[in-house]
């Protein structure tokens, strides 16, 4: 059985963000976070967009996080997206503090279904050998 | 910082010779066209221009299409916000004596166009948000007025986003240039299919062929120009994200900076403004950018737009020309705004022409509501 290829587009790993997404394909996910004010942040980079310092690391995450927005969309962006519409993008504020964008799945594509604030948290999903993203699904 | 209000004006303007639905020119021949009107609208010629800016492309590109050898180039892109963005440049530019008349261009053939924009994949966005479908503003936008349903209301926010529209459409049947020529009702509105919830087709821009210039002049020169002088009372620019996702209040665009800081070097209230041009990528737009601005408060904008105040014979004559949801939004709409404001200060928009326009305050808005210029026009 031949599977379909994936279409969708795909990241194209950085330096900053080799380890990201290295952690992703093991089901894991890390945020960077400052050494000096103790604050995490999103998307990784070796300077800490808050106080700017460069004493930064690498911390895991809990995968826990709380819907900060969303919209259902219903008219694919590319013909790629055709067969998922109508699909959910959403913003998800983590419980480390920074806010990650994503997919909300494992849910009804209907506003009577979902709401902000309500509890999410990680799915991966292994899209190819190489790409595995981070999704977030209603907190069971 | 150096007083430059009133040191220059707006002598020029023009859109392309045909927008809309053009499939048969290039985002350059639209670039051309404007460029050539915008220069005979101010009596000026191609070897007037000493300055010239673009956003999307670089002026490397304008100015070798035209053949003009500028002495101050400027290709600042910040989305559709640039062009007003680049009258704040062209009024300093003009100020430290880099170039006298400055030409902005602007072409995009958004509808017909036959190659796609290419990307860089070193932007953050093309790896985190575009793999999970962050493509194309209506989704962005939409994430946004999510947030803002949350805080201030579903329900009257939703007749925020329908009021906009509604009004909106009435200008545009004034305007013979708007791309849309039926009325709409807000059972329209209301019934008009969904892009992204809780984004209808009607809250969203139109796509267009078209372009625009604007030629921008010291007040020395502008008292010889053809038409009368549009001055530029006040002008400030920012921005503060890239993708939707990193924008830090997204019931907030930096108009709440960039509008209270042109006002101020303008020395204007929001009493004296005549005219508002509201960047209206989407209905949403609008409504948070007039409380940015300081015309109402956060959350508040439902009840300033409620009543069809911004419609023909409202109170707060708004977005004149039919704006980008009902008259032209080629992908970059902002030098649009511009035009308008600078043709009823000029008292020139017949049937729409809002009586005793004096003053305009244009406010565009780029990228996923990541950058804001704001410029205060004025007429003598």
């Amino acid at each position: 059985m031949t599977q379909q290829p994936y279409s969708k587009p795909l990241p194209t790993p950085q330096p900053e963000s080799d380890f990201y997404w290295e952690k992703t394909k093991e089901h894991e996910l890390w945020l960077r976070s400052c050494n000096d004010c103790n604050q995490a942040y999103f998307y990784p980079r070796d300077i800490c967009p808050i106080c700017f310092s460069r004493d930064t690391t690498w911390v895991q995450a809990s995968g826990k996080g709380t819907l900060h927005t969303f919209a259902i969309v219903h008219r694919a962006p590319t013909p790629a997206f055709r067969d998922d519409a109508p699909f959910v993008v959403a913003i998800v504020d983590l419980e480390e503090g920074p806010r990650m964008p994503t997919n909300l799945v494992e849910v009804e594509p209907d506003p009577s279904a979902i709401h902000v604030g309500m509890p999410v948290e990680v799915v991966f999903e292994d899209v190819t050998e190489e790409i595995t993203l981070p999704k977030f699904k209603p907190a069971g | 910082m150096a007083d430059l209000s009133r040191t220059a004006a707006i002598v020029g303007v023009a859109e392309s010779d045909e927008i809309g639905t053009v499939p048969n020119k290039s985002s350059l021949q639209h670039h051309m066209e404007a460029a050539a009107n915008a220069l005979d609208d101010a009596g000026l010629s191609k070897s007037d221009v000493d300055g010239l800016f673009t956003a999307g492309y670089s002026t490397y590109m304008t100015g070798d299409y035209l053949g003009i050898k500028p002495r101050f180039t400027d290709s600042t892109t910040v989305g559709g916000s640039s062009f007003i963005i680049h009258i704040a440049h062209a009024v300093a530019a003009i100020n430290a004596g880099w170039c006298e008349v400055a030409l902005i261009t602007h072409g995009q053939a958004g509808r017909s166009s036959r190659a796609p924009v290419p990307q860089d994949p070193i932007m953050p966005t093309l790896q985190y948000e575009i793999p999970y479908g962050f493509i194309g503003q209506p989704i962005n936008y939409a994430m946004a007025a999510t947030r803002y349903m949350h805080q201030y209301g579903e329900e009257r926010t939703r007749q925020a986003l329908a009021e906009i529209a509604v009004s909106t459409r009435k200008w545009a049947l004034m305007n013979p240039k708007a791309a849309m020529k039926d009325p709409m009702t807000f059972d329209d509105y209301h019934n008009s299919r969904w892009i992204a919830w809780p984004f209808h087709l009607f809250d969203c821009c139109l796509v267009t062929d078209a372009g625009a210039a604007v030629v921008v002049t010291s007040a020395e020169r502008a008292r010889s120009t053809k038409k009368p002088p549009v001055w530029v009372l006040g002008a400030a620019e920012s921005h503060d994200h890239l993708g939707i996702s990193t924008m830090p209040d997204l019931t907030s665009t930096v108009s709440r900076h960039t509008g209270p800081a042109a006002l101020s070097m303008a020395g204007l209230t929001h009493g004296d403004i005549d005219l508002a041009m509201i960047y209206d990528s989407f209905t949403y737009t609008v409504l948070i950018t007039l409380e940015g601005l300081g015309f109402c408060g956060p959350g508040e904008g439902p009840d300033f737009v409620a009543g069809q105040r911004t419609a023909p014979g409202g109170d707060f004559p708004m977005n004149t020309s039919g704006g980008g949801l009902s008259y032209t939004h080629p992908g970059m709409y902002g030098i649009f705004l511009i035009i308008e404001a600078v043709r009823q200060l000029r008292g020139e928009c017949g049937e729409r022409q809002v009586p005793d326009c004096g003053i305009s305050l244009v406010n565009g808005t780029g990228g996923a509501l990541s950058s804001t210029g704001t410029v205060a026009l004025a007429r003598d």
